[in-house]
């Protein structure tokens, strides 16, 4: 297995100082890049190398990057998603407090790339540890010329503002991050005509990157696309759950879910099996056990009826009552909700009342259509991926785990244990 | 009428606002420097960071009433934050929920009468490797337990 590239520093004390970063060759593929390359060389190795936006979506980086019209004189912007908040994801946070120089490089050469003289990291409000580092970060960063007026001598000009958030899971939304770094609240905006290459902040062309896309820039840049490919591509899966070891795991592109669970996150506790997982956050449909050696990529997870999503894989064992989880993510969806539009804000609530319901031995058979009924109704109506985000897991865990509704319902109680036992 | 806001808090308004091309940029990170120091987003602070802005006291309230991290009351002096998402529900955030709630005798969204603990059940903290997490005031604390909780109470000033 190739060392690690992202996270090869994590853990080591003082690495968000200049020199710690300085010292491991930081800021030397950004400096070459300035130096050397032309922006449009820049987009044409990233578009070689693969990158995937890391937010969720994984739209290629280098195709969004094209999209956002490079007019002269313009205002532009470069708008880093730092906002991170999908349940079960933590490797923008770790990035952040553990080794932000990588990022605030990936910034240099994604602004560079794109000829863009102003950037803004929405650094999300509770990460107080990540706040106090990037900053420092970022002003050892000013002090050595790395940012500030023509840079290395290039002529190259870059300000950077860091933003912080007041705690809103929608701003993770692109366009709803837009709205709320510009003093509003945190609604998404209309699709089109806001697409952010084109009408973002302030209305005007801006790149939109998350904080994971923009560190694996450094490593692109220094070992060359094909280099960097040599290493999966990596990526950053955050593994948390009924494992012995969670943590943020780098490893190639594809790597198997059982895998990462049992030979990276150290398996389950002794005496558990596995019920299921979140492979992508709770956004993800959560997948059979018969699954688990579907590789972890957009594709296969895509072919199974889940998503990549943020990479982050929440691990259920045998303990896991099913409809509490699933219980418990709706409730979330219900208070993000913003209320801009009614499947979501509605649909959510109605969803909370029959759980509550159910978990309180008060579910009614006719229960279990109606939750899927409305969650087949909020398919496709909400107006942003928000209440798009409910149905995949409550769907699929009325799919794989039927009998235990099934069992709260005619029996009043949970009994995650008689369940399994009546499967088999 | 005196002002609420410090001298030190409008300069750092002032100086948050000339970083955006569009002052109204500045208005939640300025709401973040006025609850720091009032303790809470009181009348006269937001009125005072949307004079500062250039937004109305309406618009303000509006965007402070969005916003989680953003408290219309009074709150404790120190503030505890506990995710109940999923990974810390999978490892045991109800209990230190429970625990908490007997230990302070106040639910979820309350303030302890002397002023001293506000509780808050919040969402996700992107933490979930050092589930089940919470936040007191800034410093976050890892994997706490019913015991870890009685220790971490004892030790607040």
């Amino acid at each position: 297995m190739p060392r690690p590239l992202l996270t090869r520093y994590f853990g080591q004390p003082g690495r968000e100082r200049i020199e710690a970063y300085l010292e491991t060759g930081g800021y030397r593929a950004a400096t070459a890049a300035l130096r050397d390359l032309t922006p449009d060389k820049i987009v044409e190795i990233v578009e070689a190398a693969g990158l995937r936006g890391r937010g969720g979506a994984g739209f290629p980086t280098a195709r969004k990057w094209k999209l956002t019209p490079k007019r002269e004189g313009g205002e532009r912007y470069l708008v880093v998603n730092g906002d991170e908040s999908e349940p079960g994801t933590f490797k923008d946070r770790t990035i952040v407090e553990q080794d932000p120089h990588q990022l605030l490089e990936g910034i240099l050469i994604a602004a560079y790339a794109n000829l863009i003289p102003r950037a803004f990291i929405f650094l999300r409000g509770e990460f107080f540890t990540g706040y106090e580092r990037l900053s420092r970060a970022l002003a050892d960063a000013y002090a050595r010329g790395y940012f500030g007026r023509d840079i290395l001598g290039t002529g190259f000009d870059l300000e950077v503002i860091i933003h912080r958030g007041a705690g809103a899971y929608i701003c993770g939304e692109e366009t709803a991050l837009l709205e709320s770094l510009e003093g509003r609240r945190g609604f998404p905006r209309q699709k089109p005509p806001y697409y952010p290459a084109v009408m973002g902040l302030y209305s005007q062309p801006t790149v939109l990157n998350n904080v994971e896309t923009l560190a694996h820039l450094p490593h692109i840049l220094g070992l060359g696309a094909e280099g960097y490919r040599a290493y999966g591509p990596p990526v950053l899966y955050s593994v948390s759950g009924h494992v012995l070891n969670p943590g943020v795991k780098e490893l190639p592109l594809g790597t198997p879910l059982r895998e990462i669970i049992f030979e990276h996150a150290g398996g389950l506790r002794s005496g558990r099996t596995l019920k299921t997982v979140f492979p992508g956050g709770s956004s993800s449909a959560i997948i059979p056990p018969e699954s688990l050696d579907t590789p972890a990529d957009f594709e296969s997870l895509a072919k199974i009826g889940s998503m990549l999503g943020s990479s982050a894989i929440i691990v259920m064992d045998d303990s896991t009552c099913i409809p509490a989880v699933i219980a418990r993510t709706v409730e979330f969806y219900r208070d993000e909700s913003c209320g801009k539009c009614t499947p979501c804000r509605e649909g959510t609530i109605w969803l909370t009342q029959i759980f509550d319901r159910i978990l309180t031995g008060k579910g009614r058979m006719e229960d279990l259509d109606l939750l899927d009924g409305i969650a087949r109704n909020m398919t496709g109506t909400c107006f942003c991926l928000l209440g798009e985000s409910v149905p995949p897991s409550l769907r699929a865990s009325l799919k794989y785990f039927r009998a235990e509704y099934e069992h709260h319902i005619t029996t009043g109680t949970c009994d995650v244990r008689a369940v399994a036992a009546a499967r088999v | 009428m005196a002002g609420v806001l410090s001298k030190a808090a409008l300069e750092e308004i002032a100086r948050l606002r000339a970083g955006y091309p569009q002052p109204r940029s500045a208005l939640i990170p300025s709401l973040h420097v006025a609850q720091a120091e009032v303790g809470y987003l009181s009348e006269g602070a937001m009125a005072e960071v949307g004079e500062a802005l250039g937004v109305p006291l309406t618009e303000v309230a509006s965007v402070a009433t969005f916003y989680e991290m953003f408290h219309l009351e009074p709150a404790g002096r120190h503030h505890i934050r506990i995710c109940m998402n999923i990974s810390c529900y999978l490892n045991g955030c109800d209990e230190v929920m429970d625990h908490l709630v007997r230990r302070l005798g106040i639910r979820p969204g309350q303030t302890t009468a002397d002023g001293r603990v506000t509780l808050e059940s919040v969402q996700c903290l992107a933490a979930c490797e050092e589930a089940p997490v919470l936040l007191i005031n800034a410093a976050r604390h890892a994997r706490v337990t019913p015991a870890a909780i009685d220790e971490l109470l004892a030790r607040l000033p």
